[in-house]
């Protein structure tokens, strides 16, 4: 612990620029996994485009990113589903404002339950097109940006919960399961080219969207450590991950429980 | 879906002696926290809590409503050449120190642990080892936002009435829900630091009496299993910001953690006497003056996440008093004999010189003269009996408890330490209360 090596400041030995491998656009800025990979990304000292709904929460969060060493932030209200199919156009203004993308994380997503979505046809719709349809065209621009130049990286939010039909949420696990495919495509398509694509399934995480259930034990992970395996994902490992990886092991197993003993279950 | 209070039936402080059902609310943005403050009524007060780093219950609201504000830790405006920060109530000293350091700047001071919040530092004008040089954090607090339950919003500044019964007003004056505050230049992130041993408690006051005009920080630990001519033996380090070092920041992760509960007796009588006297061997090995990084020589305990549970089910207490110069001395030797008397010593106890700055709130805790915090284990009515005991001497001597610390004091001893609770009074939120003030105000 001899701290008289040297007297340069950290920051004084990083340039102020952009750093080239680091632009990145999170779309869905606001959910608390989001916060977590942004702020990993601020102490990187990367340049980010915040993507949400709410213009005042984007700009907060953009204050206290760039505080905290984000050389530029810029925030983009709008509804992801509905501005889905001008992604293309969008993802290149995002990129003109940093100069380049690198990075594409796609987080927004919408839980509701398979309660509402058995009853209300406009609720099945919605979990639908806020996790699968509208989130494919998100991938799809940014597949298309990724090829061209050759390296850079997709990183989607998929759920455990798309591993196996369930009766609890199988509208919802049907939508995310379907991204984790599209995206694996993707990365299938990417192969050789330098630029990746991931698509990664968390498990139970503590966050306002799981708010009402009963929370706490082994199998609950926090924000901040799906987070980290957001960020992670953007550079290493294979298409599909699981944060924490421990669910793959999980989902194994209840992928290959038989029909007849897993009817019996309320899971 | 009941809302957005969740009931939470194990609430509890850092002491984890009161356990009681809460229902709790998880704000993500600052927008959402006007709503929470004005559901809280008199009928059916509320509280905002943080990281639960204070150790009774002024940070319980029993059976009743609290808004965690951990949350809500964003840095709103930092000016890396001026040291202002203006941050959401919930950001942690731990998360600050991260921006703050880098750039050259420091907390104005810091307590003994990182993981409690900027609400939390201003609603118990918490104090640090430089506290002599610095006084408390309030005193560098430039501007506070307390969100009322009548739906008021107060930005208030230092001199408003309102600001100093916020600062040290155990979040009971309003919702803190933004601190600003002036950080204090730092040349680096080490300190230089050296030990001095005392063999008896009276050459503390001596000691620390010399090195605090040549030290910003000086803190002395005392083992408290030691009586007759080696009663109140101890090390008290000082030590001065380094001027040439780099400004790296600490590493955020504990090294380590307690995963569970210890059994109650892991830290009975005898392991007590074991850990203080290896630790004294440890420290009197040290010879000189030494360099260490900001982290262990402030935050210490920081080091072992969740160390409260190596006190087992029952939980701890914590005794923190100070008393005046004129009966420090005296009063600090009879505390000490009586817990030496007792048998029930504790593995930390920490002496320290407050110095003479006025204090900024109206219930802050330091005031001039020494104070000596100790943790007690959960042994029920002997604990209580021996701090009652405690009590008597503070009382007797002129000093008071620090609300923090505390789960069980008296009405009467809190208003006897406090002459300015009943102009404090005047400022309460009638939606806000907490376990602790009920029982005080009683």
């Amino acid at each position: 612990m001899d701290g008289s090596v040297g007297t340069v400041q950290p920051q004084s030995e990083i340039s102020q620029g952009v750093k080239a491998s680091n632009r990145v656009v999170i779309l869905g800025a606001l959910s608390a996994i989001a916060m977590a990979t942004a702020r990993i990304y601020a102490k990187e000292r990367a340049a980010l485009v915040l993507v949400g709904r709410n213009e005042d929460r984007l700009k907060a969060l953009a204050a206290d990113l760039k505080a905290r060493g984000a050389v530029q932030v810029h925030v983009a209200a709008m509804d992801l589903e509905a501005e889905a199919a001008r992604a293309e156009q969008h993802l290149g203004d995002w990129s003109a404002l940093m100069g380049g993308v690198d990075h594409v994380h796609v987080v927004y997503g919408y839980l509701g339950t398979q309660a509402g979505a058995s009853a209300e046809p406009a609720e099945l719709s919605r979990i639908v097109t806020s996790n699968f349809t509208s989130a494919v065209h998100w991938c799809e621009a940014t597949a298309n940006v990724l090829r061209k130049q050759t390296h850079g990286s997709l990183v989607a939010v998929s759920s455990v919960a798309g591993d196996r039909g369930r009766q609890s949420n199988y509208a919802y696990g049907a939508a995310k399961g379907g991204i984790a495919l599209f995206v694996q495509g993707i990365a299938h398509s990417l192969a050789g080219t330098g630029a990746r694509a991931v698509a990664v399934k968390p498990g139970f995480v503590d966050t306002p969207m799981t708010d009402g259930l009963k929370k706490g034990g082994a199998m609950w992970a926090t924000a901040d450590q799906v987070g980290k395996a957001l960020r992670k994902a953007a550079d290493t490992g294979g298409p599909i991950q699981y944060a924490p990886g421990k669910w793959r092991l999980v989902m194994a197993i209840i992928r290959s429980v038989p029909a007849f003993v897993f009817h019996k279950t309320k899971l | 879906m009941t809302g957005p209070f969740h009931p939470d039936s194990t609430l509890t402080s850092w002491g984890r002696v009161i356990r009681a059902p809460h229902r709790v609310a998880r704000p993500r943005f600052g927008d959402e926290v006007a709503d929470l403050v004005t559901a809280f009524s008199p009928e059916q007060p509320g509280l905002a809590i943080g990281l639960r780093r204070s150790y009774g219950d002024s940070n319980l609201n029993p059976d009743g409503r609290v808004i965690d504000m951990t949350a809500l830790d964003r840095i709103i405006a930092f000016d890396p050449a001026t040291g202002v920060m203006r941050a959401e109530a919930g950001l942690s000293l731990s998360q600050a120190l991260q921006v703050l350091v880098p750039a050259g700047w420091f907390l104005p001071t810091t307590p003994g642990s990182r993981f409690v919040t900027l609400g939390g530092a201003v609603a118990n004008d918490v104090h640090g080892k430089n506290h002599h040089a610095a006084g408390t954090f309030g005193a560098s607090v430039t501007r506070l936002m307390v969100l009322r339950t009548d739906g008021s919003a107060r930005e208030i500044a230092p001199g408003d009435p309102l600001f100093h019964a916020t600062i040290g007003g155990l979040g009971l004056t309003g919702v803190i829900a933004w601190v600003e505050f002036r950080a204090t230049p730092i040349p680096s992130a080490y300190l230089d630091g050296e030990d001095a041993e005392f063999t008896r408690v009276e050459d503390y006051f001596d000691i620390a009496a010399e090195k605090k005009t040549s030290f910003e920080h000086t803190m002395a630990w005392v083992d408290c299993s030691k009586s007759g001519s080696q009663l109140g033996r101890g090390i008290l380090s000082s030590a001065n910001w380094y001027a040439h070092g780099t400004l790296e920041p600490h590493r955020e992760q504990p090294r380590r953690k307690v995963p569970v509960e210890a059994p109650g007796f892991a830290l009975n009588a005898l392991t007590v006497r074991a850990f203080n006297s290896v630790r004294h061997e440890l420290k009197s090995m040290r010879t000189g003056p030494y360099r260490t990084h900001y982290e262990p020589f402030l935050y210490p305990l920081d080091g072992i996440a969740n160390w409260n549970r190596l006190y087992g089910a029952k939980g701890f207490y914590q005794y923190q008093c100070v008393l005046p110069p004129a009966t420090a001395r005296d009063g600090t030797v009879e505390l000490l004999r009586t817990i030496a008397a007792s048998g029930q010593g504790s593995p930390l106890a920490v002496l320290k010189d407050f110095g003479a700055n006025p204090p900024v709130g109206m219930l802050s805790f330091p005031m001039e003269g020494t104070t000596l915090a100790l943790d007690f284990r959960n042994q029920g009515s002997r604990t209580l009996d021996l701090m009652a005991d405690l009590d008597r001497i503070v009382l007797q001597a002129g000093g008071r408890l620090y609300p923090a610390k505390d789960g069980r004091i008296s009405a009467q001893m809190f208003r006897a330490g406090f002459p300015k609770w009943q102009d404090f009074r005047a400022y309460i939120d009638p939606g806000l209360s907490s376990g602790f003030w009920r029982r005080v105000s009683a």
